[in-house]
């Protein structure tokens, strides 16, 4: 069976894509056949993923050397084109929890999208998602690493516009794909100078000969390959300043948010570098880059979500702190502590948005978290999860969370990047802080007499608890005492920290601090004076994160003035000069001249015959009157 | 005593006067009937143009007589269409005067 399933792992992508077909030609009129042609995909997949990835992590020598099955996708004089399945450690971890997050999430939507008009195509499009996720996942080139990349951009424009009739959807639904649209150029450069320079985007052959680039091209090349490589995650995996595409990526329905936010979509962009991190290993300045790139937008965005309102955007801040996280640790060189956090990330991460979904099913779409409040009375399960969810992400040990953002803090500290670190320690307590008012004020403290929630039913609730028991225990795979991960997942050589304590136990003080704040802020004083008396005092800060830094607002002004302006400066061109002049213009020259022409069309026969006649004649005095040469130059005959 | 030899530029003359008598007519000639006899005059002026080089110039083939009856065979054909259209001309208009027909005209 294992044998079975690593050899054949082409299948994981393949299941999900044939339910889309499925679907989308044979069982769209019933719906709940669709759900389960998409849910059972999915589920096979899982099986099959697990079972390879148990495979890959019984035998070592998979660390040192993947499992490569390729076939020849197309090729020319100077360009191979292979597509196939690469199995190592890193893709079978995120094999599995793509394959397994997304199941979970999958039976969750049977429940959730009960009753809506488009059940079959969701379900078809959820497939779609999965198998472009598990394609990126599996690929061993980067053309068709590409190719999945941007269907997966396809399946989140699908998805997020999904209730196509709201104004807010379709808009978002743009906004992600035109913001990726822009990443993706880079990306595309990166990827064609790759194949330029190294002749090849086979990922083992590339990691091989830029171990020695300076055979092929210069520091220089190499390093502006690499920044437009990471153009693509920046946009993908929502970091400053493209970010501004995934909080409105809620607009889609929530298990779309969990999917998007967890496991496909926003990681393919740290997969993406974690997967050419040889590329990055040898260009200091972009492993700089993407450390600090991540590092501030972990701080950016976790202040942005301190005082957000809405339930999911509030989770959509924190989604595009935590990538920022894992994009630090890339940043550093640490390929380990990224992918764990990528691990833990999507547990804990799936699991609060499909609990905010549960949450939004019972207040029927009542998103603003000021007007919920004592919802864990009526809805213990989703409550109770959520709350295992704020604890991960909070960092608060045993749970999921501590172990990987512990990981990166090492990371930061081990490396000596002290500014970095601080700027990570600082994101874990705003992080705890903004996690914890959410769940004070959504789920405890008074309850509000015009909300009649109630408990989800069981295909919702029962995600929620596997979520949940994974969340809590999905960390102790990498504990510094029993570093399993860190001896599978590596770049270069599996690097072994003694555990540090000091930070572990600073880090956790932190996570206590913020949820005690959020506690005295939001719970402790039912009236939250406090905290409005915290907003007013500083009232710019406050303005300036509700309003996220203005980015939206200075993006929208850069359009109006710049790209309006050169379009309404394109528009007159085209008015006047490709209309006017070319267009326009010649057909009035070959109006004017035919109107001039037709005079000489008397109709009369013997005019005509005249003129024929005078032709000739013509024609003949040439011939009789020019030396011979001439003539025959003239008639087109050899001399 | 007057030797009378005929050389080619005899007939080509002759053709040639021909031709010109054709081309007056076809240009001047008011009658569509008369303008199709007009033709049939250049046209064989033509012909004896053809003939007299075939025999002047290359006796041992035929290659002058085969396009004379080309050009005899076409211009049969051409007379047909042409009287056709005269013919049916004349039924709407009741008239063969060309000066009266510029249909044609833009």
């Amino acid at each position: 069976m294992v044998e079975f399933a690593m050899h054949n792992a082409w299948l994981v992508p393949l299941l999900p894509a044939l339910s889309f077909l499925i679907i989308i030609f044979l069982t769209k009129p019933w719906k709940k056949l669709s759900a389960l042609v998409c849910v059972a995909g999915m589920v096979l997949s899982c099986v099959i993923a697990t079972l390879a990835a148990y495979g890959v992590f019984t035998n070592h020598e998979f660390t040192e050397k993947p499992l490569v099955y390729s076939v020849r996708w197309f090729s020319m004089a100077g360009l191979n084109i292979d597509v196939g399945v690469q199995l190592d450690p890193t893709s079978a971890m995120m094999m599995f929890m793509v394959t397994l997050v997304a199941s979970l999430i999958f039976i969750y939507a049977t429940g959730y999208m009960e009753g809506d008009p488009g059940y079959s195509v969701f379900f078809s499009y959820l497939s779609l998602f999965g198998a472009s996720m598990l394609l990126l996942v599996v690929s061993s080139n980067l053309l068709q690493m590409f190719v999945a990349w941007e269907l997966v951009g396809l399946c989140s424009y699908l998805l997020i516009g999904f209730y196509s009739h709201k104004i807010s959807a379709r808009e978002a639904a743009k906004k992600a794909f035109i913001t990726c649209r822009v990443a993706d150029f880079g990306l595309l450069l990166g990827l064609l100078s790759l194949q330029i320079v190294f002749g090849t985007l086979n990922l083992t052959e590339l990691a091989e000969k830029i171990s020695h680039f300076e055979q092929y091209t210069t520091m220089g090349i190499l390093t502006l390959i690499a920044l437009l490589v990471f153009a693509g995650p920046i946009g993908k995996s929502g970091q400053f300043p493209l970010h501004v595409w995934l909080p409105d990526a809620m607009e889609g329905p929530t298990p779309v948010s969990a999917l998007i936010h967890a496991a496909t979509m926003v990681v393919a962009g740290v997969y993406l570098v974690g997967r050419t991190l040889f590329l990055f290993h040898e260009v200091p300045t972009a492993m700089e880059l993407v450390a600090v790139t991540g590092g501030f937008t972990a701080l950016f965005a976790a202040s942005i979500a301190i005082t957000q309102r809405e339930i999911k955007r509030i989770l959509a801040y924190s989604t595009v702190s935590q990538i920022g996280y894992m994009m630090l640790a890339l940043g550093l060189g640490s390929l380990t502590a990224s992918m764990f956090h990528l691990w833990t990330h999507a547990f804990f991460k799936a699991l609060m948005f499909l609990c905010a979904g549960s949450v939004l099913h019972a207040l029927h779409h009542k998103a603003d978290v000021w007007e919920m409040g004592g919802l864990i009375k009526k809805m213990p399960i989703t409550g109770w999860t959520f709350v295992v969810g704020g604890l991960a992400i909070a960092g608060v040990p045993p749970f999921a969370g501590f172990w990987s953002k512990d990981e990166i803090l090492l990371a930061a500290f081990d490396t000596g990047h002290y500014v970095l670190f601080g700027m990570a320690a600082l994101t874990a307590f705003m992080t705890a802080f903004y996690m914890w008012r959410l769940i004070f004020l959504a789920l405890f403290g008074d309850e509000k007499p015009e909300n009649h929630p109630h408990e989800s039913p069981l295909n919702m609730t029962l995600p929620l608890i596997a979520l949940a028991v994974l969340s809590a225990v999905g960390g102790l795979v990498g504990t510094p005492w029993a570093p399993f991960w860190q001896e599978w997942i590596f770049f270069g050589h599996p690097h072994h920290a003694d555990p540090n304590y000091l930070i572990m136990i600073g880090s956790v003080v932190l996570a206590l601090a913020g949820i005690y704040l959020a506690y005295n802020l939001y719970c402790a004083d039912k009236t939250r004076a406090k905290a409005h008396a915290l907003a007013e005092r500083y009232r710019f800060f406050w303005t300036v994160s509700y309003n996220k830094y203005y980015i939206d607002e200075i993006y929208l002004w850069f359009n109006h003035t710049f790209i309006d302006g050169a379009a309404r400066l394109f528009y007159l061109f085209d008015i006047y000069v490709v209309d006017g002049v070319f267009v326009n213009g010649i057909a009035a020259i070959t109006r004017l001249s035919g109107e001039g022409l037709r005079v000489t069309q008397t109709g009369r026969l013997q005019n005509y015959a005249l003129v024929f006649f005078l032709g000739v004649l013509a024609v003949a005095v040439v011939l009789a009157f020019t030396d011979p040469s001439t003539a025959a130059g003239l008639t087109g005959g050899v001399k | 005593m007057l030797t009378l030899s005929v050389s080619l530029h005899h007939y080509l003359i002759l053709a040639a006067v021909l031709f010109g008598i054709g081309l007056f007519g076809v240009l001047t000639k008011r009658n569509a009937v008369a303008v199709l006899i007009c033709i049939e005059l250049m046209l064989n002026a033509i012909n004896i143009n053809l003939l007299a080089f075939n025999k002047y110039i290359t006796p041992n083939d035929f290659i002058g007589q085969i396009f004379s009856i080309f050009v005899i065979t076409v211009a049969a054909a051409e007379v047909g269409v042409g009287l056709a259209i005269v013919i049916a001309i004349y039924r709407n208009k009741l008239s063969v005067n060309l000066d009266e027909f510029d249909w044609l005209k833009w």
